[in-house]
């Protein structure tokens, strides 16, 4: 046999590029900014705050931010207690991401391995998975938790626990959805005529097309744990005081509003802007996943 | 008599309907009623019948891929029907399929050479070298640029995909390659370099085709035998030549007809079936076409008739097969043409076929 001269192709780093090239956009770039900074003060509060989230000063509370006329050294302004709310939202997000993201890794693996099973088994094994999908559904999410909480105590673990088992069913639904569309597909059919065993199809010509969904469902899912962490804290079942949370921090500010809006408006502002940053990421993301829409790829 | 590359006996798939969510009444749906056919080596069967009369199915039956619920296959001697796990994905490679749909039969995540690739890293065929240049021998092969491996499907045509789809089933040499309407989604402009294109790799590889198709113009191009099949049932077989010149069941007649005539003198000798298909979980009894055939008596309405021996390597299912007037049929689009039109036809018949590359040669020969 004569060996032609041979094109090898470069496909991890034409996908890779396609990444790249989205994460280019002006929308993209602010999204990784917020992201990468919500991420820092998580990893490292320490080296971003300019004073400790703890330190209280009576004598200068309740102040507004320095850009508008308050105490220096303190840019965000003080709440009830005098403590820097810069600080305070910094070190916030640590417990607030950790939580939201362990909580979405969990009810993620939950979810997308019931998924896979009921997508690709179907028959008993679906219904089964449909009806328990059904069962959690219909019940709020915020009632378990505080169910759960007013039994075994609120703290960091059981609240990632909760959150991560209560979240798995939607992630279930999307794989299922998805596996049963993609199942079907005459790709699939033709991967089982070569004879690819059922775990490569699964895994090669199933999981890969089912993925992008499942990374851009995290990823809206992951700002809505956000949002019911601040939501639980701001009700007082979160974490307790005096570990900052945005949640908290809205909660506690509120009562002075009249006095301070700055206490209870900056953390609202921390929460809106990371979970939109998050969710504009998740469509950047879901675009450079489906090679259709990466587009041009020289033609 | 030899047996012929694959030989099917009484093959069934009956699938299990509940019609009524209140009393859970089970119905039964036959999608394929004992089918028997055989397929020589290097000959095309073609699988015809209208859309739901089981053609796909028997073809999947054929290949495993779907469990039947009766009937053998034997494909070179030996009983596949009995293959489980790891031998039945070895037998697999010997009979790849073609798909209808060039948009759902390529994984969109998969650039052509991880198409290609895979059939022979599932099948432990080669090693990296050779199968570097068994993959750039078989893009040659269907006319596409070796260049365009690194591809994903979305960046290629309709026609283009649907040779990435036979490089695909012809990468791991098969005997046998099912043909599932391989050219009914495409362009008519393309289809005929598809079809040329499969019957070039026929006659260069020795392959045998089971050609599934409800387009008759196709299937006389194509094909050396053609089954049609009626509900599940096969009603008549015959050589190409025979069926298209006198077929004998009144269904094979009716489809016949419903050819269009591109010639408007031509005076139509139409045979319009009345009626809609029935409902497969309702089959009537005696003769499943009895309701629509016009020449049904008493005996259709009570007895089903079986495929029966008519010489001359014929067969047909009908109880009137010797009553039935003579079959006055259309006469070739070809015959009416004036001889100018005639080397016209033919003109562009070789222009539409790709040229095929000979195997040393590696210039660019797809243009498409």
């Amino acid at each position: 046999m004569t060996v032609a001269p041979v094109f090898m192709p470069a496909r991890r780093h034409r996908r890779l590029g396609s990444l790249m090239r989205h994460l280019r956009s002006p929308v993209a770039v602010t999204s990784l900014i917020v992201v990468g900074l919500a991420l820092g003060a998580t990893l490292a509060p320490g080296l971003l705050a300019p004073h400790d989230p703890a330190e209280q000063s009576l004598l200068a509370r309740l102040a507004p931010p320095s850009f508008l006329g308050g105490p220096e050294g303190h840019f965000l302004g003080t709440d009830q207690l005098g403590r820097d709310i810069l600080s305070r939202i910094i070190y916030g997000a640590r417990a607030t991401l950790l939580i939201s993201i362990a909580a979405v890794v969990i009810s993620c693996s939950i979810g997308t391995t019931v998924g896979l099973v009921a997508g690709y088994n179907g028959g008993r094994t679906d219904a089964l998975v449909l009806r328990l999908i059904d069962m959690q559904l219909a019940f709020p999410v915020i009632l378990l938790v505080i169910a759960v909480v007013a039994v075994v105590g609120s703290s960091v673990l059981t609240l990632i626990v909760v959150l991560g088992i209560s979240g798995w069913p939607q992630f279930a639904r999307i794989v299922r959805a998805a596996v049963i569309s993609v199942r079907e597909m005459e790709y699939v059919e033709a991967a089982r005529a070569i004879g690819a065993p059922a775990m490569r199809v699964i895994f090669r010509h199933i999981g890969p097309n089912v993925l992008s969904a499942t990374i851009v469902f995290a990823t809206y899912e992951l700002s809505r744990m956000i949002l019911i962490e601040a939501t639980l804290s701001f009700l007082g079942l979160g974490i307790q005081p005096p570990t900052p949370t945005w949640g908290g921090m809205i909660s506690e500010g509120q009562k002075y509003i009249s006095l301070a809006w700055a206490a209870s408006v900056f953390p609202g502002i921390a929460i809106a802007s990371t979970i939109l940053a998050i969710n504009m990421l998740g469509d950047v993301l879901r675009d450079a996943l489906d090679p259709r829409l990466s587009g041009e790829d020289g033609r | 008599m030899t047996e012929g590359l694959l030989e099917i006996r009484d093959l069934s798939k009956t699938y299990t309907v509940s019609q009524s969510l209140i009393t859970r009444r089970k119905q039964v749906l036959r999608a394929v009623d004992g089918v028997s056919f055989s397929l020589k080596r290097g000959e095309t069967l073609a699988l015809v019948g209208e859309s739901g009369c089981g053609k796909s199915t028997t073809a999947r039956l054929a290949m495993r891929l779907i469990e039947p619920s009766a009937g053998t296959v034997r494909f070179d001697g030996s009983d596949i029907g009995a293959l489980r796990g790891s031998p039945l994905r070895r037998f697999r490679r010997h009979m790849q399929i073609i798909f209808q749909d060039p948009f759902a039969s390529l994984n969109p995540g998969m650039t052509v050479w991880q198409t290609l690739e895979e059939p022979l890293i599932v099948n432990d065929l080669g090693n990296q070298a050779t199968r570097r240049a068994r993959i750039h021998e078989v893009m040659q092969q269907v006319g596409l640029a070796p260049e365009y491996a690194g591809r994903y499907p979305h960046e290629f045509s309709g026609g283009q995909r649907q040779r990435i789809g036979i490089a695909r089933a012809l990468i791991v040499r098969p005997q046998l390659v099912v043909c599932d309407e391989p050219v009914s989604a495409l362009d008519v402009s393309i289809q005929a370099q598809v079809i040329n294109l499969l019957g070039d790799l026929q006659a260069q590889l020795g392959l045998s085709y089971l050609f599934i198709s409800h387009d008759l113009a196709v299937v006389k191009h194509i094909a050396d035998r053609v089954a049609v099949m009626y509900l599940g049932k096969i009603i008549e077989t015959a050589p190409k030549r025979d069926f298209f010149a006198s077929p004998r069941h009144p269904y094979s007649r009716a489809l016949l007809s419903a050819i269009p005539q591109p010639n408007p003198r031509e005076r139509l000798n139409r045979m319009a079936l009345s009626g809609e298909i029935p409902n497969p979980i309702n089959l009537p009894q005696g003769c499943r076409f009895h309701p629509r055939c016009p020449f049904a008596v008493d005996r259709c309405r009570k007895e089903e008739p079986t495929l029966t021996d008519v010489g001359a390597d014929k067969a047909v299912a009908c109880h009137r097969v010797d009553d039935l007037p003579d079959w006055e049929g259309s006469p070739d689009p070809l015959d009416i043409l004036s001889p100018a039109g005639r080397r016209r036809v033919a003109a562009y018949a070789a222009r539409t076929r790709p040229q095929l590359p000979t195997t040393n040669s590696s210039q660019d020969v797809s243009e498409v």
